[in-house]
């Protein structure tokens, strides 16, 4: 509505939703700072993101039967203007992204203590919300250059998030470093999509630039367009052959980042690599058939055997989840590449399944390196026994993350498998489950070391801080709620995907 | 500190005078090339040139670190504000034509004004934290050892 209009109608507060949800958080940082209180920071990052997941959650609820929000930044109509829109998908990954944030914080209140240094625990926090920001409005956005411009926040946040591991080890630096160069190269190759992109179609608003590329068909600055953003964003995801910063970021970072990013940042890139494959470009394109059919196919269950064969013989905790996280991306992108309703489906919920347990394992891992001081396999004998509430929750994760039935890992797998047979690609559906069979040699191996070998004798291990082990148990007892209740979960997921199926025909204003 | 006389006196009466340039991009942004930015990286160049002139430490006591930090802050709190002030207005987010509904087009200036005011204090901050940050370096080698 233009500003001029004399029949304005004040907003409520219900119609800023879509951008309170970035705004919140992206105020709080910069507040932190101002303020620069310790105790102070812990609150205030606290009440945003808390206040990020009750937004998410509205806006889940309303978008939930398949319409969407749209929302008119500075009374710009899109497509000249910056516009939010909210469908399912955004909302349903929203909601992921905001509640891990507003889990993790409390967990962090603690291991933050113990892993960095007291004069950094401010911007700490400010970063943690800055990264939180650039993760919610890379997935909140409806415009095209938004979304880089919301990956650099967030991916500049976390390369010093994982840097401020150093104080418990050096590598971090490195580790972080890592990071940063694949992480531009990848940012870079987006924003040179993103510009082919607007060269050959004028226009950066997510919806119409569909509409535009359907109508001018497929050319070759549109095709170099897609190749590019898709190798740009499967660096951010991780995508098989491009992973390798992945490992060294996730092993080195303070636990509670690894939780964090570990729940939330790949699968913001894979909603964009969503995003730009079925509302900007459609599956009709051959070209993006044979990406779909002849490149992520075999990545993925290249990722799939080999993330996982490369977990098993690690000798940290942390970096063999580390490694299984790629292994799971795998399966996420198998889902894409399905191609059909039940395919995607399968990623959707993968995301948010998959990121429930690798946050509570991660978790778990965190609060045995409070007393450990190390994720070595060997500094962690027999704590799984010192540390019973714990252990339980990373056991009730670890059967998640297999897939075994009764937890939120099995109805992904399950999905996926359904999709595999609905193709009649009854060979993937088989390398799903022997792939599974990986998952269970080493997470057998992390059940082996905390619960069969013999603590040291001097062990004083007990249970993380309640701050610490609540959130822990929350998400352990989420992926097993999640295995029985799936209305909430696969609901919101198969309506995501029925969307992002219709394609640019439901984006239309 | 008696060396590089010529330096110092210039310095010294060129620090006033770049300020007030960069005031003058900041608020005449609108009307000619400039802006928040330009004006920001203006505005920490007179910083700057007063450390590398006088030392570290002299800027450091014009500047104190801890408050070229706020300011990085409050910057985006002045944006991000102005925003949300328009949004209490009853408009949409940035929508400056909440700060004067008759004339929509005053309202833009306003909000124009307020937000490239905000860029400029964090620009200077970012720009001053950079040069302190490696300026704070210890020096590989000694001055004397050249």
């Amino acid at each position: 509505m233009s500003a001029a209009d004399p029949h304005y109608v004040a907003k409520t507060f219900m119609d800023h939703l879509p951008i309170l949800q970035v705004v919140i958080p992206l105020i709080s940082a910069p507040l932190i700072i101002f303020i620069g209180n310790r105790k102070l920071a812990w609150i205030i990052a606290m009440i945003a993101s808390a206040a990020a997941f009750v937004i998410a959650c509205l806006m889940l609820a309303q978008v939930k039967d398949g319409s969407f929000i749209s929302y008119h930044i500075g009374g710009w109509a899109p497509p000249l203007g910056i516009e939010y829109r909210i469908d399912a998908l955004s909302a349903f990954v929203l909601m992921l992204i905001s509640g891990i944030a507003t889990i993790v914080l409390p967990y962090a209140y603690t291991s933050v203590k113990s892993e960095i240094p007291k004069r950094l625990h401010t911007l700490f926090y400010a970063l943690f919300l800055l990264c939180l920001t650039g993760l919610l409005g890379m997935v909140a956005t409806g415009d095209a250059f938004n979304v880089f411009v919301f990956l650099e926040i967030s991916s500049l946040s976390t390369y010093v998030l994982v840097a401020m591991g150093a104080g418990k080890d050096t590598r971090a630096l490195t580790a972080a470093y890592d990071y940063l160069i694949m992480g531009t190269i990848g940012a870079t190759f987006f924003v040179i999509g993103l510009g082919l992109l607007y060269m050959t179609t004028g226009t950066l608003n997510i919806a119409d630039l569909a509409d535009r590329i359907a109508n001018q068909g497929a050319n070759r600055t549109v095709q170099a367009a897609f190749t590019f953003i898709v190798v740009g964003m499967g660096l951010k995801a991780a995508m098989y052959p491009l992973h390798h910063w992945l490992p060294n970021a996730y092993t080195y970072a303070p636990s509670a980042v690894t939780t964090f990013l570990g729940a939330t940042a790949t699968k913001a890139a894979i909603y964009v690599l969503l995003r730009f494959m079925f509302s900007v470009f459609s599956p009709g394109f051959h070209f993006e058939d044979w990406t779909l059919y002849l490149i992520f196919i075999p990545f993925s269950l290249l990722a799939m055997f080999a993330a996982s064969f490369v977990a098993v013989f690690q000798t940290n905790l942390k970096r063999m989840l580390a490694f299984s996280s790629i292994a799971q991306i795998g399966y996420m992108l198998l889902g894409i590449a399905m191609l059909n309703a039940t395919g995607l489906s399968a990623s959707i919920v993968h995301l948010v399944n998959h990121g429930m347990t690798k946050a509570a394992l991660f978790m778990g891992v965190g609060a045995m390196v409070l007393y450990s001081g190390s994720a070595f396999f060997d500094n962690l004998n027999g704590l799984g026994r010192k540390m019973p509430f714990t252990g339980a929750a990373m056991v009730a994760a670890g059967l998640s993350l297999i897939g075994v039935p009764g937890t939120a890992g099995f109805i992904s797998k399950w999905v996926l498998v359904q999709a595999a047979f609905e193709n009649g690609w009854w060979i993937i559906a088989i390398a799903i489950m022997l792939s599974s069979l990986l998952a269970v040699i080493y997470v057998w191996r992390m059940f082996e070391v905390l619960y069969l070998t013999a603590p040291a004798e001097d062990c004083t291990a007990t249970d993380p801080p309640l701050p610490m082990l609540i959130p822990m148990l929350i998400l352990a007892f989420a992926c097993i709620w999640f295995g029985f209740d799936t209305e909430l979960t696969l609901g919101s997921a198969r309506v995501a995907a029925e969307g992002l199926l219709a394609g640019s025909a439901g984006m239309a204003h | 500190m008696h060396h590089h006389l010529i330096l110092r006196v210039v310095t010294k009466m060129l620090v006033g005078a770049i300020i007030l340039f960069a005031f003058y991009v900041q608020f005449h942004g609108d009307f000619s090339p400039g802006g928040g930015f330009q004006a920001g990286v203006i505005m920490a160049v007179a910083f700057i040139l007063y450390g590398i002139v006088f030392g570290l430490n002299k800027a450091e006591q014009v500047f104190p670190s801890w408050l070229v930090h706020k300011l990085v802050a409050l910057g985006v709190l002045i944006y991000a504000g102005t925003g949300v002030a328009s949004m209490l207005l009853g408009y949409n987010y940035l929508d400056y034509g909440a700060f004067n509904p008759q004339h929509p087009s005053h309202g833009q200036h306003w909000g124009i004004l307020a937000v490239e005011l905000g860029v400029g204090v964090t620009v200077t901050g970012v720009m001053v934290a950079i040069y302190y940050a490696f300026a704070n370096r210890p020096p590989p080698m000694k001055d004397e050892d050249w």
